[in-house]
C-alpha cells in the first residue's frame, strides 16, 4: 500500500510538472521558435535516416553473410581470433573511425556512411556468429542423421533458431547508428546533426534540441520497427516474445 | 538386415587416444530389434553413429541389405535410415507437424501425402492430430517430444531405424506404455532396429536380440533368454543382476508352461464328489469348480468338503484370480504371492478354463534352461581345457 500510494503521489506530481512546463513555454514562446525549425527538422530527418538506411543496410548485408561464414566448422580454426579482432575493433570510438575514413575517403556522403557501416558491422556480425554458434549441438545432430545437406541444414535449422539473437543484434547496432549519425555532420555529411552542433556552436539551445530531440525519438521508432520485425518474423517456438 | 564387420572408432584426445569401439562384428537380421546394451561410455552411441555416419569408422565396414555402405553417399543413406537421437532434438523452430515431414519434404513427397502422412504417424503414436500438429515442441511435455521423435524418424517409412535411448526422458509408467506401444507397432512394421539402453529391463522386454558391451567391446550378443540363462562372463553377470532369473519370468508366457490337465467340478456335484476328486487328483487344497461353459465360477476347498455335506453350487468360494495364455509368468508369479496360492487356474480368450499353471512347473521351466545352459557352458569349458 505505502508503495502504491507513493507511486501515485510521483504521477500525480510528474503531470503538475508537464503542465506547468506547457504553460511556460507558451507563455514564453518557445514552442514558435521550435516550430520556426520544423523545414529543417523535416528535410535532415529524411537525410538523416538515409545515411542510416545505406550504412545500416550495407552492415546487415556484409555482416550476415560474414558471421554465417565465421561460424563455418571449417572456420572454427580462424573464427575465434577473427572475432576478438573484430571486438577489439567496436571498442574504437565511432567519431574516430569516421575521422579515418574522412582522411583517406575526404568529405561528403560516401565516408560517413562508410565509418557508420564499420560501426554498425560489429555488433550485427559478432550476433550472427554468437546466434548460429549457439544453437543446441543435439540440433545439428538431428539434422544432420535426418539426412540434411548442409546448405538445408543452416537455411530450416541453424538460421531459424539463431534468428531471435540475430535480431537482436541489428536492433542494438541500428539503434546506435540512428544515435551515431549526428557525429556524420562533422565530416559534411548532413543529418540532424547538423542542428545539434550549430546549436551548440552558437548557444542556441532550442536548435540544438530540435536536432537532438528526433534524433532520440527516431531511434526510438527504428528500434521499435525492428522489435515488430522480429516479432513477426522469428518463428514462434523459438520466440521469447510469443511463448 | 544391418551387418557390422571389424568396426572400429578410435577418438584422438588431447589426453591421448579413447578407443570408443573396438572391432565390433554382428549382424541384426531383417525385421528384428537388436538392443545395444552396457553401461554409460562403453560405446553405444558411437557404434549406432558409425552406422548413419554421424562418426566417422576409424576402420571397418557397415553394410546394410548386403550393401556396403562405405561409399554410399552419406544424405541418402541417411534419409533411408530413421534416426532417433538421445537428446529427442525436435526442431524448436518448426511446428509438430514440420518436424515430423521433414524427412518426406527432403525425399520430395507432395504436400497432400505428407500431411496425410503426418496424422497417420499421429494416430500410430496416439497423440490427437488436431490437437498437437500445429503446437511447437515446447509445448509439449518430455515424454509427448519424445514421441515426436520417434514418429519423426518414421516418416518416410525406413526399413531400418537407430534409436538411442529413445525413451529415456520418460517416467517408468509410461514408459511402459511407449515400449508396449512401440511393439505393437514394430509387429506391423517390422523395421530393422539398433535401439540403444542401458536398461535391462528394457533390453529383455524390447530386443529379439542384445548385444551386451564393455568398454568399446562387444561382450556377449545373444537372445535375451540365452544372455539371461547363460551369461558369458562375470561382467555380464553382474551387469544383468542376481535377480536375472526373475527377469526371465518376463520373458516366458503362460502358453509354453502351462498343464492342460485340471481337475474341475460343477455346481451340480455333491460335496462328496468333490473331495474324491480333490484326492484323485492329489490336490492339497482345493478344486475349481466350472460352469456349463467351462468358466470358472468358484473353489471348493478340502476343508469345507470334508466337514460339510451338501452340493457345490452353495458352498464354494471366490476364485481369487485367472491368468491368460498370453500373459507373462511375471503377472504369474506376482499373482500367486499375492494370493497367496501355489497355482491359477488359466483361461482362454472366452474365458473358459483350459489349463493350470503351478508353481512347480516354472521353477522347472526356468530350471531346466540354467541347467541345460550350465551343462553347454561346462562341456565348453572342458573342451577348450583339452585343447
Ligand atoms: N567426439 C568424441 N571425442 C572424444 N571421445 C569421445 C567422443 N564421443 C565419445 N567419446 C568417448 O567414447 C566413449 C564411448 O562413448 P559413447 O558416447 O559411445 O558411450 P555410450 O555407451 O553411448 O554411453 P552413454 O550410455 O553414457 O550414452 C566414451 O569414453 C566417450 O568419452
Ligand atoms: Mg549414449
Amino acid at each position: 500500500m505505502p508503495i502504491q500510494s507513493l507511486r501515485g503521489a510521483l504521477l500525480a506530481l510528474l503531470l503538475v510538472a508537464v503542465f506547468l512546463a506547457g504553460v511556460w513555454s507558451q507563455s514564453s514562446g518557445v514552442i514558435d521558435d521550435f516550430l520556426w525549425y520544423l523545414p529543417d527538422v523535416r528535410f535532415l530527418a529524411v537525410q538523416h535516416l538515409w545515411l542510416t538506411a545505406m550504412s545500416g543496410g550495407l552492415a546487415i548485408a556484409v555482416a550476415i553473410p560474414l558471421g554465417i561464414l565465421l561460424s563455418r566448422p571449417s572456420m572454427s580454426r580462424w573464427a575465434e581470433s577473427l572475432m576478438q579482432v573484430l571486438n577489439v575493433g567496436t571498442t574504437i570510438p565511432t567519431l574516430a573511425v569516421l575521422a579515418l575514413s574522412m582522411s583517406f575517403l575526404g568529405i561528403g556522403t560516401v565516408p560517413a556512411v562508410f565509418g557508420l557501416f564499420v560501426a554498425t558491422l560489429l555488433p550485427i556480425t559478432r550476433n550472427t556468429y554468437a546466434g548460429l554458434k549457439g544453437v543446441n549441438p543435439a540440433l545439428m545432430e538431428a539434422a544432420a542423421g535426418i539426412g540434411m545437406s548442409p546448405a538445408q541444414r543452416l537455411l530450416k535449422v541453424e538460421l531459424p533458431n539463431a534468428l531471435y539473437v540475430i535480431f537482436a543484434g541489428m536492433r542494438t547496432a541500428l539503434t546506435i547508428n540512428v544515435g551515431t549519425v549526428p557525429l556524420a555532420f562533422l565530416i559534411g555529411a548532413g543529418g540532424l546533426g547538423e542542428l545539434i552542433f550549430t546549436g551548440i556552436d552558437l548557444y542556441d539551445p532550442v536548435m540544438m534540441l530540435s536536432g537532438a530531440i528526433p534524433t532520440a525519438l527516431l531511434a526510438i521508432v527504428v528500434d521499435a520497427l525492428i522489435a515488430t520485425v522480429a516479432f513477426l518474423v522469428v518463428p514462434r517456438g523459438v520466440n521469447p516474445n510469443r511463448a | 538386415m544391418i551387418k557390422l564387420d571389424n568396426l572400429t572408432k578410435v577418438f584422438d584426445t588431447p589426453k591421448g587416444a579413447v578407443v570408443a569401439a573396438d572391432h565390433i562384428s554382428m549382424e541384426v537380421p531383417r525385421g528384428e530389434i537388436c538392443i545395444l546394451l552396457g553401461p554409460s561410455g562403453c560405446g553405444k552411441t558411437t557404434t549406432l553413429k558409425m552406422i548413419n555416419r554421424i562418426v566417422q569408422p576409424t576402420s571397418g565396414k557397415v553394410f546394410i541389405d548386403g550393401e556396403d555402405t562405405t561409399d554410399m553417399d552419406t544424405q541418402s543413406l541417411r534419409r533411408n535410415i530413421g534416426y532417433v537421437i538421445q537428446q529427442i532434438g525436435l526442431f524448436p523452430n518448426m511446428t509438430i507437424e514440420e518436424n515430423i515431414t521433414v524427412v518426406p519434404k527432403l525425399l520430395g513427397w507432395d504436400k497432400a501425402r505428407y500431411r496425410e502422412r503426418a496424422r497417420e504417424l499421429m494416430a500410430m503414436i496416439a497423440l490427437e492430430p488436431d490437437a498437437f500438429l500445429k503446437r511447437y515442441p515446447n509445448e509439449l511435455s518430455g515424454g509427448q517430444q519424445q514421441r515426436i521423435g520417434v514418429a519423426r524418424a518414421l516418416a518416410a517409412d525406413p526399413p531400418v531405424m537407430l534409436m538411442d535411448e529413445p525413451f529415456g526422458a520418460i517416467d517408468p509408467i509410461n514408459r511402459a506404455v511407449i515400449q508396449d506401444e512401440f511393439l505393437k507397432m514394430q509387429q506391423e512394421l517390422k523395421k530393422t532396429i539398433m535401439f540403444v539402453s542401458h536398461d535391462i529391463d528394457e533390453a529383455i522386454k524390447m530386443g529379439d536380440r542384445i548385444a551386451v558391451f564393455r568398454e568399446g567391446k562387444l561382450v556377449q550378443y545373444s537372445e535375451p533368454d540365452d544372455l539371461l540363462a547363460a551369461p558369458r562372463n562375470a561382467f555380464v553377470e553382474s551387469f544383468l543382476g542376481e535377480d536375472r532369473a526373475l527377469k526371465r519370468l518376463n520373458l516366458v508366457k503362460v502358453n509354453e508352461i502351462v498343464s492342460d490337465e485340471i481337475g474341475t467340478v460343477s455346481p451340480g456335484d455333491t460335496l462328496e464328489q468333490a473331495l474324491a476328486r480333490i484326492d484323485d487328483f492329489g490336490y492339497q487344497n482345493s478344486i475349481l469348480m466350472v460352469n456349463d461353459q467351462r468358466q470358472p465360477v468358484g473353489l471348493i476347498t478340502r476343508a469345507v468338503a470334508r466337514t460339510t455335506r451338501g452340493y457345490c453350487r452353495d458352498h464354494f468360494q471366490n476364485v481369487p484370480a485367472t491368468v491368460g495364455l498370453d500373459d507373462d509368468l511375471r503377472k504369474v508369479a506376482s499373482l500367486m504371492f499375492a494370493q497367496d496360492t501355489t497355482w491359477l487356474p488359466c483361461v482362454d480368450d472366452e474365458g473358459r478354463v483350459c489349463g493350470q499353471i503351478t508353481q512347480r512347473a516354472m521353477t522347472h521351466h526356468l530350471g531346466a534352461r540354467f541347467r541345460a545352459a550350465e551343462r553347454t557352458a561346462q562341456a565348453a569349458a572342458e573342451t577348450t581345457s583339452k585343447e
